[in-house]
């Protein structure tokens, strides 16, 4: 029993290291650093899973021993009379349960220390000259993103994408409008939670360009699943390109069917919730569609943007997220396609 | 045994009780997506009109505290409180009242709602699916208290936790 | 007193006695007795019975859970229905299995293992048991209306306030906490008195069992725990009917002074549960290891310093709400800290197992997994205990791994294991050993199945609390691997229970002590008379029953004629006066009614408060009614 006890979990912390640098779904993994911040973390923890892993062995394998030793009898003779052993093995073990004991307090001495210079270091992963700062909102179940700046000219409103320049330290500033969220992309940092009524800040910074998958950590309702964003990181011109697009409004309809498909976004109840910089539609309570078509992810990422996708979820949002706040909105055919056309547009 | 089905029975007699008040209509059938489009704006003395929808006199989402959350969203959402306030009125009347000039109950703010009034009530009829329209409706008699206290919330949470009401820092200071 | 003084009652005397005391301690009969009972036996086995129900209640629901996460996108849930499942599952397994069935097996054990015949306050006992029993009936007679709670066991706002949770789901919650907590600080009330003051003679504070010891430091962890979580639940529930703010952030209030006061509570209620169990281990080891437990003393502290750490670690679970960071590293050191406690248990526990002669019957088998499982939970939690760690794997599956690392490890399997072990006690039967070393092997095995690749997904990505995933995640095998382990797992709970069933007809007959176990309670008849022993025992050391039979002493002297105990000084167990026990009433049930009503009125209307409110103090009145003890005819 002793044997299968070890060899059950050593194989089990085999499969562990495995499995966890395969390749397989290294997207949003913990493991799979792309930034600063989650390379510390990543460090940290291979650190504690090592130091770890040889605790649980030390104790499975004593624990083990304890089986063997049973039959051979030792110290029968004083057990069976006083239910004690013989002093010395007393004294023996007195010293082996202090030894442990001591050694664990180093252990995790050193533990805590390491994680709390992680910790520092950290908390010095800024730039506080120039910063850049992205704030973001967390909503049921979407994330509003705006790129904070001194000049409002310069300040974009988006949602559920967030790019970022490659080498360069980004604060999230956090909050919530309704619920508690939590802002998690565990390739490049922790998570941090999104509370109303609070700021929260976060640093982050890719040091590789990548598209790296992020998803709420912090149960809020309904549709906590279905939450996720991209951060993309990009070279630093390539960023600029897409700031400066992302800041024009929306393309102009040219063909009449994408003006139709305008005309159907205006008159439905699209515009109570959604904005498009550059028409009349300003609603505020929903992602901003203003580049819609350049975002990787429709429904805070749920399906990929194609137009099928899309149109499924216009016509019928609650068959994906059960219990978003999307309407729906009854569409006739002739009325969606253009429609579909008209918002595959907005680059 | 005896005990056991004695619990039984009253927790059975209590199964009935919460119905209509713990339902939950997240995925609205078709037929409650329908947009009163022309049919709203139709004149009602007009002879020979087209065959008009069935009157519903119901209220679907009746005592149904899911539905009346979702009105009281979708009245901010749909700016109602930028007319009515939070039922106190400003430029549109109050909707917290003993006496409806259209009527008072849930069939009347239907038809309120879907068509319109004079004097500046927009026609909503065309632009959003009627399970909404019930849900405001719902909501509006909640504010009135004519729906049960238990479907209804306490509070109507009308002062938002929007950023722009959060204490900010200014950029620079930071964690 | 000295043997010149002592007197051996003669044959006659002693048949006299027995035939009294069967008499004063006997059970009213009819439904009216029946709901009248305050022997501890008889409502430590209700609340042991009661909790089971309930484990196996949560366990149903954690396998639709783990139905619904087997594939990705799945449709066997939908997110409302897998939402009030996660949140149910949680809330029955803390509130309605895990403190109560510890609190069962305390008052079913205490009594017997200090040597005495009931808890110092039987019909408080009683009172603790209807309160239990309303509260889980209050939760499911919301869960069966579509009201079950749906914002998860902690229930954090604004999620469970009035504007995002209409209806009244987590108004069942709330006030279903309130219900259990009740319950749990009579409870504890009760165990600490017993164990204070209602010792056998000479059974001197360094003499009582480590299980008893463990059963104290947890009810004092309750008395200081449970009134943070009724404060917090009040917030809800206030908030929610009757429009106060305190948790509303639009108004002032602050969703993160919930979450420290329920977390001031959260966390030693992880303590609260295992702590039992670790008395529990001892029992088990101590027995099968035909060995005095290694190191009393250091146990002993060790306990007490883990009761005392526990209180002052409860921001970890907050790590992520952007703290100072002296603050975490604070919660961090206490959080490892409260390590050491544990391992020096740890430790103990393999010394007394390597030099002593062990039996491996199935409670030592569980002893076995507790140490594997537990040790490697624990370490998890040192993992979590770091911050920059934690900012990663908060919220996700590898805390869902930790956790029941921990718990079911390192208070389910010594439970099962207090089972195999008690189950003689209890019943006058054995439970059948090969059948039990197999319902071992299956749990183990299905629960590390089930658990351990849960550690995995969290470092994967994989959150908490989600309904569903995508496929390309790559969550799907680690996830189909985990369900096929709860299936497992069930299977082990069919075993245990086929078990249970089949040893109480047909399982060997016990006797008394079939493991030459030392402690008190294996002196009693198995099962044990409602008035557990004929003689109260006197003790002379820490291992009573392992003294020679005739250097043991007994008292005589106390009446038989009425529920006469004994009560002793606090420190050594001297004789300090005697005292007599209530008879059976009606009136903690009666008050319970009263009490309910005023508990489930209220989150509908407040006036119910009022009314429950009059109602109580009627039911008090009646309870209490000055009658002069020796008056009281059994």
């Amino acid at each position: 029993m002793s044997g299968k006890h070890q060899s059950l979990n050593i194989a089990a912390l085999c499969f562990a290291a495995l499995t966890l640098t395969s390749c397989a779904g290294r997207q949003q993994s913990v493991v799979n650093p792309a930034g600063p911040q989650s390379g510390q973390i990543a460090t940290l923890w291979w650190f504690f899973l090592a130091l770890l892993s040889a605790i649980f062995i030390i104790v499975m394998v004593l624990t083990a021993l304890t089986l063997t030793r049973r039959h051979r009898g030792i110290e029968q003779e004083p057990l069976e009379a006083t239910h004690l052993p013989p002093p010395q093995t007393e004294a023996g073990l007195t010293r082996v349960v202090t030894a442990a004991t001591i050694l664990s307090i180093v252990i995790l001495f050193v533990l805590l220390v390491t994680s709390i210079i992680t910790g520092k270091n950290l908390s010095e992963l800024q730039d506080r000259k120039n910063p850049m700062v992205i704030e973001v909102t967390g909503q049921q179940w979407w994330w509003q993103i705006r790129y904070q700046n001194s000049d409002p000219q310069q300040v974009l409103v988006t949602a559920n994408e967030i790019h970022i320049p490659v080498g360069r330290p980004v604060m999230i500033r956090g909050t919530s409008h309704d619920v508690i969220h939590s802002f998690w992309v565990p390739n490049l940092h922790g998570k941090r939670d999104l509370i109303p009524s609070r700021v929260t800040t976060e640093w982050i910074q890719a040091d590789r360009p990548g598209v790296y998958r992020g998803q709420c950590a912090e149960f809020c309702g309904l549709q906590h699943a279905h939450m996720s964003l991209w951060v993309v990181a990009e070279p630093p011109d390539k960023f600029k390109t897409w700031f400066d697009g992302q800041l024009k409004p929306s393309a102009a309809p040219g063909t009449a069917v994408l003006q139709r498909g305008q005309q159907v976004f205006m008159n439905h109840a699209c515009i109570f919730c959604h904005a498009i910089r550059g028409t009349s539609a300003s609603g505020q309570n929903a992602p901003d569609l203003t580049h819609f078509a350049s975002r990787r992810g429709i429904a805070a990422n749920t399906l990929p943007n194609t137009m099928g996708n899309l149109g499924g979820w216009i016509t019928n949002p609650q068959n994906i997220k059960p219990g978003n706040h999307m309407a729906t909105i009854a569409m006739n055919p002739p009325d969606l396609q253009p429609l579909l056309q008209y918002l595959e547009s907005l680059k | 045994m005896r005990i056991i089905s004695g619990v039984i029975c009253c927790c059975s007699l209590m199964l009935i009780s919460s119905c209509q008040r713990e339902h939950r209509d997240i995925r609205p059938s078709p037929a409650r997506l329908a947009i009163y489009g022309d049919a709203a704006r139709e004149d009602l003395i007009r002879p020979g009109g087209p065959v008009r929808p069935e009157a519903i006199v119901t209220n679907p989402y009746n005592a149904s505290a899911y539905d009346i959350s979702e009105g009281s969203r979708l009245f901010d959402w749909y700016n109602c409180s930028g007319c009515h306030a939070h039922g106190g009125g400003g430029i549109g009347p109050p909707l917290i009242k003993k006496y409806w000039v259209y009527g008072g109950e849930p069939a009347n703010l239907f038809d309120t709602i879907v068509k319109g009034r004079p004097n500046g009530m927009p026609s909503w009829g065309g632009r959003i699916p009627e399970y909404q329209i019930w849900e405001l409706v719902a909501y509006v008699r909640s504010m009135n208290g004519e729906q049960p206290r238990s479907a209804t919330a306490s509070r109507q949470d009308i002062i938002q936790t929007n950023p722009q009401n959060v204490l900010q820092r200014p950029p620079g200071v930071t964690k | 007193m000295s043997p010149a003084e002592s007197h051996v009652p003669t044959a006659e005397e002693q048949e006299q006695h027995l035939r009294t005391l069967e008499n004063s301690w006997r059970h009213p009969g009819g439904i009216t007795g029946w709901l009248s009972f305050t022997t501890h036996q008889a409502i430590g086995m209700r609340y042991i019975v009661t909790a089971f129900v309930f484990l196996v209640v949560g366990g149903i629901l954690a396998l639709m859970m783990r139905f619904q996460l087997a594939q990705p996108n799945n449709t066997f849930l939908g997110p409302d229905r897998y939402n009030q499942f996660f949140t149910t599952h949680g809330t029955t397994m803390m509130f309605l299995f895990a403190v109560p069935m510890m609190e069962g097996m305390g008052i079913y054990l205490v009594p017997l293992m200090v040597g005495t015949r009931n808890v110092a306050f039987p019909r408080l006992n009683a009172f603790g048991y209807w309160m239990y029993l309303a509260g889980a009936i209050f939760l499911y007679v919301g869960v069966f209306q579509n009201a079950a709670p749906d914002v998860g066991w902690f229930a954090y706002t604004p999620l469970s306030g009035p504007e995002f949770s209409p209806g009244k789901r987590p108004d069942f919650w709330a006030q279903m906490i309130t219900f259990t907590e009740v319950s749990a600080m009579c409870v504890a009330a009760e165990l600490i008195a017993t164990i204070f003051k209602m010792r056998a003679p000479g059974m001197s504070l360094n003499r009582i069992p480590l299980f008893c010891w463990s059963m104290l430091v947890q009810s004092f962890m309750v008395i200081f725990a449970m009134p943070s979580v009724m404060i917090a639940s009040s917030f809800v529930l206030s908030d929610r009917t009757v429009a106060t703010n305190f948790v509303n952030p639009a108004e002032g209030g602050d969703p993160l002074l919930f979450q420290h006061v329920f977390w001031f509570f959260g966390h030693p209620e992880v303590y609260i549960i295992f702590i039992p169990a670790l008395g529990m281990v001892s029992s088990i080891v101590v027995a099968n290891s035909r060995r005095h437990i290694f190191g009393y003393t250091a146990m002993v502290l060790s306990l007490i310093a883990t009761g005392f750490i526990g209180f002052g670690l409860w921001v970890h679970h907050m790590f992520a709400t952007g703290l100072p960071q002296i603050a975490a590293g604070y919660f961090t050191a206490a959080s490892m800290m409260i390590a050491i406690t544990s391992g020096v248990q740890i430790f103990c526990w393999i010394a007394t197992l390597w030099s002593g002669r062990l039996r491996l019957n199935t409670a030592l088998h569980f002893v076995f997994g507790f140490i594997a499982i537990f040790v490697l939970g624990g370490l998890s939690g040192v993992l979590l205990g770091s911050v920059p760690l934690d900012l990663q794997v908060h919220d996700t599956f590898f805390v869902v791994a930790h956790f029941h690392y921990v718990l079911i490890g390192g208070a389910l399997f010594p439970l099962f294991g207090g089972f195999y072990h008690w189950y003689p006690k209890m019943t006058g039967r054995l439970m059948n050993e090969a059948v039990g070393k197999l319902n071992f092997w299956v749990l183990f095995i299905g629960f590390n199945l089930t658990f351990f690749p849960m550690h995995i997904l969290g470092l994967k990505g994989m959150p908490r609390r989600i309904y569903t995933y995508s496929p390309e995640m790559g969550w799907g095998p680690a996830n189909l691997l985990a369900t096929v382990g709860a299936c497992i797992i069930a299977l082990g709970g069919i075993i245990f229970i086929a078990n249970v069933v089949w040893s109480r007809r047909a399982g060997k007959v016990a006797g008394n002590n079939p493991w030459d176990a030392p402690s008190l309670e294996w002196a009693a008849a198995s099962p044990p008379k409602n008035y557990n022993f004929e003689y109260l025992p006197v003790v002379t050391s820490r291992y009573a029953l392992w003294t020679p039979p005739d250097e043991r002493v007994i008292v005589t002297g106390l009446r038989s004629n009425r529920r006469e105990v004994l009560a002793t000084t606090l420190m050594d167990a001297q004789p300090d006066h005697r005292y007599v026990l209530p008879p059976p009433s009606i009136w903690p049930l009666l008050t319970a009614i009263a009490v309910t009503i005023g508990f489930a009125g209220s989150v509908f209307n407040e006036w119910y408060i009022t009314w429950g409110s009059i109602l109580s103090g009627i039911a008090l009145i009646g309870w209490f009614w000055p009658r002069r003890p020796l008056e009281l005819k059994p």
